[in-house]
């Protein structure tokens, strides 16, 4: 029943936040969230690792004991020697499965069993079906595929061993570099960033010089101004064969945004219904959906949220 | 080569143009003069170098208005396949286009003719573009596959009048740089 | 005599129509790489790049004065598309092109699977910046060159180069994107076209100037003002990682990514050669004829100069730089970051 209806997962937190609010924001998703999969890691920086390393372990403990598929996020770009060092620890640890955001992964993981993540570009049933060759067996669709191709992805890997996730919620990763922003918007390099970033839990907005909110910031990583909502293409996605939906981690109350996704998906509740009950929890910024319909991705397209 | 002035005034249209551009700053010379020349320029082009119009694709029922800031008049090009146009207006009319391109005469005759990069005319503020800058960009493509000198081969359509133009050319060269240099 | 450091490196320059492939050839090139006129490479502008007719007749052209054409099809095919990249490998093997550059796993795996002895670069923007990475597309597509993202210092080009088992081409000149090729999503998000999948960045459709009566250049991309230009003040493309924008952490509009400047590696040739690079790569295939032949004759020269162990003339080639300005990117040390 759960399995035809789709799981809510929780990709990585992408922001530095402090250890302890890190792990206080699981703990809480252990007990309250209904989600099936959770994913943990740090992916964007390299030098926040070991900020959070030390709590690893009890927070998959808690994840796990409460039936939660733990799932480790490697690092988006993988340079440095620390950076190819923290993502081959990863890769080569068996206690738990992990999820490759890099190329760098994918030469660990070969032939064993991993999730591929949205950072990685897997845009047709090709890619894909050579990935599942090399032991992908969850693929995170990236964050720009329109609505067409994601059901033509859906229908060429149909008969592989393999699911498909798509983001439903949450600013949406839009570039990933070698410098760092959040260094640079402080007057720092990367190497002398002293964590600047820490003190934007849901990143730095950019506006352009006319004051539009545009960008949002997080160390090496760009993402959207908007925050993603396709509460109301869930069923669409459901009939193409998504069997995922992923929420990007903010400082809302990211319990309440699984309890409306889960409660969609299972059918306790109605878009109509649920649609408001996200307007409830959502941040200053806008909601868009734009990529999804073919259009530029900071657009909000069809029936506004009430 | 810089002995612009030796080249005899003349009654052509085309010597007429080219002679005396430079004085066109001051002077009101009626456009009738310039228009078969810049037709035939057009008709020229299209038939000597067809590619043109696939590269430009829908953009060649565009109309593009070349603005040379220094000359008194601008240029409308529709480089539409069937009709080709080129004709030359006074500012004041404020001819409809779709696309603009604005420069020193002679950095857009650069650009055209393959020996001036576009890119850096517009990093260095000299060229302006407005309107549909899509139309532009391929323009400046289509233009840019031209086979050796466009102006060269433009030149040289004028068969007998040939060797006169191209003198009259780097003649207005010379004299531009003096300014230039003044 | 050759400096016995390092080989002759290939010298690979764009062309983004066939006029500007002959005069890359004519002005000293090895390589010249070239796209069709589709979304299947990363330069898809109005106006740019070859049919299949054109390719035929340049790699003809290029061969006989022996330089090689190498063929981008280096974009991301959404599922329901692939055909137009099949097509584009299916032709390049056809018309016996010397090198396909590609960067999807979907599209190398079909070279790789149809055409074994087709071979295959990886391309910049499959984002390979590690051994690791590297490595991966080396066993799974037998890939025999990599175009290394604009991201590492020579020295550690030096060490990747003891650690791969391919060829190395690097970036030495043009426009440097501040974002991991391959793997930005602006321009889709300002415009709703995708640089992976529709091989645009910037697409001009959606770019308007409007200059005021003071002389201020405004350049804006979709809805977005990218940069604001004083009169006078050198301009850039409204490219969204190289746009002034405001932060609450900064006083005024600052260059949030980078400025509009152009990479410019002439002064560490010597270095890059003796890193082990095998093919040194002028960026530009959107660039006009004037801007190939200055930067490639400019280049051949600084090379044969550094083989003749002459100290290199490098040309100005400064006027030809986005904003005026150059800088040596990531390539001179870490702080870049």
């Amino acid at each position: 029943m759960q399995e035809r209806a789709g799981f809510v997962t929780l990709g990585p937190v992408p922001f530095n936040w402090e250890p302890d609010k890190w792990r206080d924001f699981y703990f809480r998703i252990a007990d309250e969230a209904p989600v099936a999969t959770v994913y943990i890691g740090e992916t964007i920086c390299s030098k926040r690792a070991p900020l959070i390393e030390p709590y690893y372990e009890a927070v998959a403990e808690r994840l796990s004991s409460a039936g939660k598929t733990v799932v480790f996020s490697t690092l988006s770009e993988v340079v440095s020697k620390l950076d190819r060092k923290l993502s081959e620890q990863i890769c080569t640890a068996d206690e738990f499965l992990v999820e490759a955001n890099d190329s760098s992964a994918l030469l660990h993981l070969h032939g064993r069993p991993h999730h591929i993540g949205p950072l990685m570009n897997v845009y047709n049933e090709r890619a894909a079906a050579f990935l599942v060759r090399n032991g992908a067996q969850n693929i995170c669709l990236p964050i720009e595929m329109p609505a067409g191709a994601i059901a033509a992805l859906c229908q060429g890997v149909r008969g592989l061993d393999t699911t498909i996730e798509v983001q439903v919620f949450g600013r949406q990763s839009l570039a990933l570099s070698a410098r760092c922003y959040h260094a640079r918007a402080h007057g720092r390099t990367k190497d002398s960033c002293r964590f600047v970033c820490e003190n934007d839990p849901d990143g730095l907005e950019l506006r352009t010089l006319d004051g539009r909110p545009f960008l949002t910031i997080n160390g090496v990583q760009t993402l959207s101004y908007e925050y993603l909502n396709l509460i109301r293409e869930l069923p669409e996605l459901r009939a193409m064969g998504v069997s995922r939906f992923r929420l990007s981690p903010h400082s809302l109350d990211m319990v309440e945004v699984a309890l409306i996704f889960a409660d969609v998906l299972n059918g306790r509740i109605g878009i109509d219904e649920a649609a408001p009950r996200l307007e409830t929890v959502k941040p200053a910024a806008p909601f868009s959906n734009g990529f999804y319909h073919g259009m530029p991705g900071y657009t909000w397209n069809g029936a506004s949220v009430i | 080569m810089l002995h612009s002035s030796r080249v005899e005034p003349s009654v052509s249209p085309l010597r007429a143009l080219l002679n005396n551009i430079p004085n066109l700053l001051l002077a009101v010379t009626p456009l009738a003069i310039i228009q078969p020349i810049l037709g035939h320029i057009a008709s020229h082009v299209a038939l000597d170098h067809p590619e043109l119009f696939a590269r430009l694709g829908s953009h060649a029922r565009k109309r593009f208005m070349v603005d040379p800031i220094d000359l008194p008049f601008v240029l409308i090009l529709s480089p539409d396949n069937n009709r080709p146009t080129l004709r030359a207006y006074r500012r004041y009319e404020k001819p409809a286009h779709d696309a603009g391109i604005a420069g020193k005469f002679f950095n857009l005759l650069d650009m055209i003719d393959g020996s001036q990069d576009g890119d850096a005319l517009f990093f260095s503020r000299d060229l302006r573009v407005t309107g549909d800058t899509e139309a532009v960009v391929a323009l400046r493509n289509a233009l840019d596959d031209f086979e050796g000198s466009a102006l060269e081969s433009v030149i040289g359509s004028f068969g007998p009048l040939a060797k006169p133009a191209a003198l009259a050319v780097s003649g207005m060269r010379a004299l531009q740089s003096r300014q230039n240099h003044a | 005599m050759p400096d016995p450091d390092f080989l002759r490196p290939e010298l690979v320059c764009p062309a983004g129509t066939p006029a500007a492939l002959r005069t890359a050839v004519d002005a000293g090139a090895d390589a010249v790489y070239c796209g069709f006129q589709n979304a299947t490479n990363a330069r898809n502008f109005p106006g740019l790049n070859f049919t299949p007719a054109e390719l035929e007749q340049a790699i003809g052209y290029a061969h006989a004065r022996e330089a090689k054409v190498l063929l981008a099809v280096n974009t991301f095919p959404p599922a329901g598309r692939f055909d137009l990249w099949r097509d584009a490998i299916d032709v390049a093997a056809r018309l016996g092109v010397d090198a396909v550059i590609v960067g999807d796993i979907g599209v190398a795996d079909y070279a790789a699977r149809t055409y074994p002895d087709l071979r295959l670069h990886l391309s910049v923007q499959a984002g390979a910046s590690s051994p690791e990475a590297i490595r991966f597309y080396c066993q799974a597509f037998a890939v025999k060159r990599v175009v290394l993202p604009r991201i590492l210092t020579v020295t550690e080009i030096a060490e990747l180069h003891r650690e791969i088992p391919c060829e190395i081409e690097a970036f030495i000149f043009g426009n440097i994107g501040m974002m991991a090729e391959g793997r930005c999503s602006l321009t889709n998000y300002a415009t709703g076209l995708s640089t992976n999948m529709d091989g645009v960045c910037s697409p001009a459709a959606d770019v308007r100037y409007e200059e005021d009566e003071d002389s201020t250049l405004t350049t804006k991309l979709g809805p977005f003002m990218i940069d604001r230009f004083a009169c006078g003040e050198n301009a850039g493309y409204p490219t969204i990682c190289k746009g002034r924008y405001l932060c609450s952490s900064k006083p005024g509009g600052y260059y949030a990514f980078e400025e509009p400047v152009s990479l410019n590696l002439s002064a560490l040739l010597p270095d890059l050669m003796r890193a082990g690079v095998t093919a040194l790569k002028i960026e530009g295939r959107q660039r006009s004829r004037a801007y190939v032949k200055a930067v490639v004759s400019a280049f051949r020269k600084a090379v044969d100069d550094i083989m003749a162990s002459h100290e290199p003339a490098l040309a100005n080639l400064l006027a030809l730089t986005e904003g005026h300005k150059e800088t040596q990117g990531a390539y001179r040390s870490k702080t870049w970051r």
